[in-house]
């Protein structure tokens, strides 16, 4: 045995161990995320459930099954709660999803499962999503026009409730379609004629004529206003014409105005294809949607924009920097001092830590450099500052910084590839040394760069830190793109997936209720960056290959 | 070929080169742009940090005669330092300019406004803590009147003006406050905005106390006050007398001693504690004054020292205690001034001489006669820009420019005695809800936290991913490397964001509900891969060989698996059985030791996550890079696999692991997510590991949004940036230095 012990065998299969654990951890997480991220869109199925309170009375409760617990029987014991005839030492408990937030004092509700008297899934049990107070679940009853029934008969009931629904929802994204178009468009130019008045007058040249000009102007733009103003009034009232009345689980009818509901599904009476398309559906509208209610519901859009957007920007600034300094390093930098200093600079950079990053974006960028050329530039919105505030301009260049090391490492790791032959022929041809790195070394390199590329923006997407301080917002109203002329406003504030997750993971009212949507929007985030990753790895090993070949 | 399409080709030729030195300029900038962005953030942090460190200016703007006459009682000066005034010895309120101004035609030193207050030479003087701005003067028969130089602002045509007014209190009848009838020697007054508290010695030498509470008349809302006079009883003479703006205690100097009596909301009086001055330590006591939020007491001495006091929690209630001293000056000191909202006070000494200091930060900011003047008395205005001397017979006006006076490094890493605690701490306590609030910039509990998340999530990652490190480069099987390395170092390019929000809202859950289960998984994991290599050399040669170490990892996966299961799964269990089915009651009663949910483990494995693939990818990089001769050599000349390893590869690769677990411990350093989402962010100095911690990363995410720019707290949180670079600076630059040198070995090898 000791012998064996000296042979190292064991040692050896301990550090096999670590790997073992080191990718448990890693595929577990990913499986993990994935599968509470996309089970947040499968059609879960409605419990009706009979449960014995501890007065021996049964109530009803109708709702998701979210959550499964096993605890110990005396810790219940501890907070006072005793089960007889129970003689396992632990127990199961159901974290129920009760919603119809507006009528019960709590939308989520733990039961224990021996209280459990009977367990159904009734077929006729529908789920509403609503635009506010979250989910309603009970069974449909009625559907009402101005307060008058309009089934001819029970058997009917879903079509007509579907079609509403459907005519519901219609009205209501015309109406939100004038909201973000029209009218965000009228108080857009309103708010530029207020600042071209200012502008005029801090430069002395408002006259009178000028004055009169912007006031017919901001009057003819109020006019419009109210044109638009009286056909969104016009369209919420018909929104509001219809609504549903639905028995919920203490046995009430419940009225639910049918401008507030955005879907009804029957999730206990859908077949697997059903589920399927109800499954990518919910996904579609994920990504495609504003969220709701202080961002515990509806989608992650607008996060998705200001990420994308963010990122690109930052691409379009580092990509230039980061291949220059590698190309200098690489090829013209010497074997002297110097270099060795660049190189620990490129190190430090990448080991700073990102907040780091942050603080000087915030102090540098926006106070310094952005406080500067609103004193240049937009004086007639001051105090007010336009650029002399976090915005998605500073995060993009703050990340820039951040993200320079990785686009040098990877680019530089692609010169280091291409043979010396092919340099030292293009010099032997006649080329100068520029014309070698722009028409062969550049071009032979470029999977190379663009390998850093995607890393860098992999690692731009996922960093949150410094752009809780540069420019990100728990919720943007306006993307950083639209409309109005000059079309990108890179002084707005902008969402990202990251900061998300944080802030709804963490600063909302209702951590229980958005868990799911935080999962679903860590798989996002994490499919994206995985992905790019493994793009990047894959254009690497293919370029390793191809150079491979070359040098024999 | 014509000489045309030579010199054309030449031209072309040049135009080439001149593009080539053009390319060379600008990629060598390119590359420096690297470097200047380094520095740039370095030099800019200390650019913001720099201004804390910076002792007081104090810059003279104009001298001007005294306006009015008589001697100073008090003076003062506007926010806006535009008008100052005085209150001279004949009960006259004398308000002046003091910036000039063509507009209102005022000039430095005119008198704007002069009003008597009292209709004879004032027998007593006395004024609130500077925020309350009051000032009381005894007349005859024991009466007194109260008076509050105002200002009214207005912006006629845009233009802020501002006119002194004088307003009188105590209204047409001044207050009788002692109600005997006997004139007044020593006055000391304050309110709380609505009750008065009236602290005095008359001419036959009582000292009497009398509180005039306020009530508001529901009819007529004007303000009724009603006096609550009591009689105390006091051997000797009082040498000075102080009121706190709270009106809970006045204090009574006689000599070296100063007698505390607290006073009840009805206004009755009772001695609560004597304070003994250590006259042969501290010098005679010459002056006495309140700081701002009037929770210290400083004492002014005629060894020109200055020592402060205040209450700290002991057995027998709260008690003045003596805290700290300053040696202020070399004579003795004849007045203290203190700001209106900070910890900062001004002392004049007999020989004029004039020094700032504050007490939280023991800083000694200035200390010199302002250009070579005697000071006589000094007064800052309530924004402290300005400050206002007088000496013989002059007004001398500074601009004063003391931002920062509440940070000096010893503040900031050395324990510091705050005011209210029962010793001197190590405390971050950056705001609070009241004005009177100490601010208490200590970096040591948030840099502490710090060392104790990396420290905790290195203990996991280190012997994690150096032993995976090593098993991929030296043992595993290239087919199988290729996809293990990839997949480890992808975990590098998760979100911390995501590890945080896992490591806050599903890992500390479960550790907290299956404790048990992590301990047994801690201890079983390891004997379960012993015993599993112990079993495989026992089996039959035929599956032996397929069992070689290079797919350990791969068999092992299932196996630790189970174990991981089977341990969580038993952990209820083991809790019912050992721990009666609570062990977080256990820990908490039994060991006594605070359990959070948010607690280092949480931190330790979540951060270890993320660290493991840093130090995996740099460590594997150097042990597979050791040129194979060398561990060829090793096996040829008889050594096991195992010597090879430890003896001959690590050895050469030891400078690539250290620098892994550099890199490793720089990033662990600075991650900010994982820390701010998985612990509750508390400034605490334990090592506790079912505590949380607060890091300096996630301090600054934390503070910096909420903080004013410019201001103290904005600029510690800078520096707190400024350490954590200078940190991950050391750890990146030694890491890459040792790897640099370790590359030039192995090219030469």
């Amino acid at each position: 045995m000791n012998h064996w012990f000296k042979s190292g065998k064991p040692w050896i299969w301990l550090t096999a161990g670590a790997v073992s654990i080191s990718l448990i951890a890693v595929i577990g997480l990913l499986l993990m995320i994935a599968w509470r991220g996309l089970s947040f869109f499968w059609p879960a199925p409605i419990h009706e459930m009979e449960v014995q309170t501890p007065a021996g009375a049964t109530t009803v409760l109708i709702g998701e099954r979210y959550e499964t617990e096993e605890i110990p029987v005396s810790r219940l014991n501890e907070s006072g709660v005793f089960l007889e005839d129970y003689d396992s030492p632990v127990l199961q408990r159901y974290l129920i999803k009760v919603g119809n937030r507006e009528y019960v004092p709590l939308d989520f509700t733990w039961v224990l499962e021996p209280s459990i008297v009977s367990d159904t899934t009734p077929k006729d049990l529908a789920v509403i999503e609503r635009s506010k107070d979250g989910n309603f679940y009970g069974y449909p009853v009625d559907v009402l026009e101005n307060g008058e029934s309009v089934l001819s008969s029970q058997s009917n009931l879903r079509e007509v409730l579907f079609e509403r629904i459907e005519r519901a929802v219609e009205f209501n994204e015309q109406a939100m379609d004038l909201q973000n178009d029209e009218i965000s468009t009228i108080n857009y130019q309103i708010e530029q004629l207020r600042l071209e008045r200012r502008r005029l007058q801090l430069e002395g040249k408002l006259t009178a004529a000028e004055q009169d000009r912007i006031e017919s102007e901001q009057a003819q733009l109020r006019a419009d206003y109210m044109e638009i103003e009286k056909e969104l009034f016009a369209l919420r009232d018909q929104a509001s014409r219809d609504a549903v009345v639905m028995r919920d689980m203490r046995g009430e009818e419940v009225t639910l105005p049918m401008y507030r509901v955005l879907d009804v599904t029957f999730p206990n009476d859908m077949n697997i294809f059903q589920k399927w398309g109800h499954f990518f559906v919910q996904v579609a509208k994920f990504v495609s949607e504003d969220p709701r209610e202080a961002n515990t519901e509806g989608g992650v859009f607008p996060a998705i924009f200001g990420t994308v957007f963010m990122v690109l920007l930052m691409s379009v600034l580092v990509t230039p920097f980061g291949v220059i300094a590698a190309v200098y390093l690489h090829e013209y930098a010497g074997k002297n001092i110097v270099t060795r200093v660049i190189r620990i600079a490129v190190i430090n950079l990448a080991g700073v830590p990102s907040i780091v990053y942050g603080v000087f974006g915030l102090g540098f960028f926006v106070y310094m450099v952005g406080g500067t050329l609103d004193q240049i530039f937009y004086p007639e919105s001051l105090p007010t500052p336009t650029f002399g505030t976090p915005g998605v301009l500073w995060s993009a260049i703050t990340l820039a910084i951040l993200t320079l090391p990785v686009v040098i490492v990877s680019t530089e790791e692609g010169l280091s590839r291409i043979p010396s032959t092919l340099r030292e022929g293009s010099l032997a041809l006649g080329a100068t040394k520029a014309e070698t790195i722009w028409r062969i070394i550049l071009p032979m390199a470029s999977p190379a760069i663009m390998t850093g590329l995607i890393l860098a923006v992999a690692r731009a997407a996922g960093e949150v830190a410094p752009l809780m301080l540069v420019g990100v917002v728990k919720s943007a109203p306006m993307l950083p793109v639209d409309g109005n002329f000059p079309y990108l406003h890179v002084d707005r504030k902008f969402m990202h997936l990251g900061f998300h997750i944080y802030d709804v993971g963490f600063q909302s009212p209702n951590v229980e209720a958005a868990r799911p949507l935080v999962y679903a929007t860590s798989f996002l985030l994490v499919t994206v960056i995985v992905g790019l990753n493994l793009t990047a790895i894959g254009v690497r090993n293919h370029l390793r290959e191809k150079y491979r070949s070359l040098e024999h | 070929m014509t000489t045309n399409t030579k010199q054309s080709q030449l031209a072309a030729n040049r135009g080439r080169l001149f593009k080539d030195r053009a390319t060379r300029w600008g990629v060598t900038f390119g590359g420096g742009m690297v470097l200047i962005a380094l520095l740039l953030i370095f030099f800019y942090l200390l650019y913001v940090v720099e201004p804390i460190f910076r002792s007081v200016d104090v810059d003279k703007q104009y001298e001007f005669d005294i306006p009015g006459g008589g001697s100073t009682l008090a003076m003062g000066v506007e926010e806006q330092s535009e008008i100052g005034y005085r209150f001279n010895d004949l009960g006259e309120l004398i308000f002046f300019a003091t910036e000039a101004s063509e507009r209102l035609n005022r000039n430095i030193g005119d008198v704007l406004l002069s009003e008597m207050v009292t209709d004879s030479a004032p027998t007593a003087f006395a004024q609130t803590a500077p925020q309350n701005n009051r000032y009381a003067l005894a007349h005859s028969q024991g009466l007194v009147t109260v008076v509050q130089p105002k200002f009214r602002v207005s912006f006629p045509n845009d233009l802020r003006t501002i006119m002194p007014v004088v307003d009188i209190i105590s209204g047409s009848e001044p207050l009788q406050v002692d109600q005997g009838g006997q004139a007044i020697r020593k006055l000391a007054y304050d309110y709380d905005g609505e009750s008065m508290l009236f602290a005095a010695v008359t001419d036959d030498n009582r000292f009497i106390v009398n509180k005039f509470v306020g009530s508001e008349n529901f009819m007529t809302g004007a303000v009724e006050l009603k006096a609550n006079f009591t009689e105390v009883e006091f051997n000797g003479t009082v040498d000075e007398l102080e009121v706190t703006p709270d009106l809970r205690q006045v204090f009574a100097r006689r000599g070296n001693r100063v007698y505390v009596f607290d006073v009840a909301i009805d206004g009755s009086v009772s001695e609560s504690q004597l304070l003994n001055v250590n006259a042969k330590e501290l010098g005679n006591v010459t002056t006495m004054e309140l700081l701002a939020g009037a929770s210290s007491l400083v004492l002014g001495h005629d060894s020109g020292a200055i020592s402060q006091w205040f209450q700290v929690p002991s057995d027998s209630g709260r008690q003045y205690e003596y805290i700290r001293k300053f040696q202020a000056a070399k004579a003795a000191i004849t007045e203290i001034v203190v700001e209106y909202y900070r910890r900062t006070f001004y002392a004049i000494d007999a020989n004029g001489e004039l020094g700032v200091f504050h007490t939280t930060s023991e800083a000694n900011l200035y200390q010199e006669r302002p250009a070579d003047i005697a000071a006589e008395r000094a007064v800052i205005d309530p924004r402290a820009n300005s400050l206002m001397v007088q000496a013989n017979n002059k007004m001398h006006f500074y601009d004063l420019d003391n931002e920062h006076p509440e940070v000096s490094w010893s503040g900031i890493w050395q324990e510091v005695w705050y005011e209210g605690y029962p010793e001197p701490t190590y405390t971050w306590q950056s705001t609070s809800g009241s004005d009177d609030f100490e601010p208490k910039f200590s970096l040591v509990p948030i840099s502490f936290g710090t060392i104790k998340a990396a420290a905790y999530a290195m203990l996991v990652a280190v012997p994690l991913g150096l032993a995976a490190a090593v098993y991929t480069a030296y043992f595993m099987s290239p087919s199988v490397r290729k996809v293990v390395k990839p997949t480890v170092e992808l975990m590098e390019a998760l979100p911390t964001v995501i590890l945080g929000f896992l490591a806050g809202l599903w890992l500390a859950p479960v550790i907290e509900q299956y404790l048990p289960g992590i301990v047994s998984v801690l201890i079983l994991i390891p004997l379960t891969i012993i015993l599993l290599a112990f079993i495989s050399t026992k089996l039959p040669q035929r599956i032996r060989q397929q069992l070689t170490d290079g797919r350990a990892a791969l068999i092992l996966l299932p196996f630790i698996l189970f174990v991981g299961w089977a341990s969580f799964a038993a952990s209820p269990l083991v809790e019912q059985l050992l721990f009666d089915g609570n062990v977080r009651g256990f820990i908490t009663n039994e060991l006594g030791v605070t359990f959070d949910q948010r607690n280092s483990i949480v931190v330790g494995v979540a951060m270890g996550f993320a660290v493991i693939p840093t130090i995996f990818s740099i460590a594997e990089d150097a042990v597979f890079s050791v040129p194979k001769h060398l561990s060829n050599g090793s096996l040829a000349l008889g050594a096991t696999t195992w010597q090879t390893l430890t003896k001959v590869v690590l050895l050469t690769a030891s400078p690539g692991i250290f620098s892994a677990v550099m890199m490793g411990l720089g990033r662990a350093v600075g991650e900010t997510m994982i820390v701010l989402m998985a612990t509750g962010n508390t400034p605490i100095m334990d090592w506790n590991i079912f505590e949380g911690m607060r890091t300096l990363s996630a301090n600054i995410a934390v503070e910096m949004p909420e903080s004013e720019v410019g201001g103290t707290h904005y600029r510690i949180l800078f520096l707190a940036a400024f350490v954590l670079f200078i940190f991950t600076f050391m750890f990146n630059t030694v890491a890459e230095l040792v790897r640099q040198r370790l590359r030039e070995k192995y090219s030469s090898m």
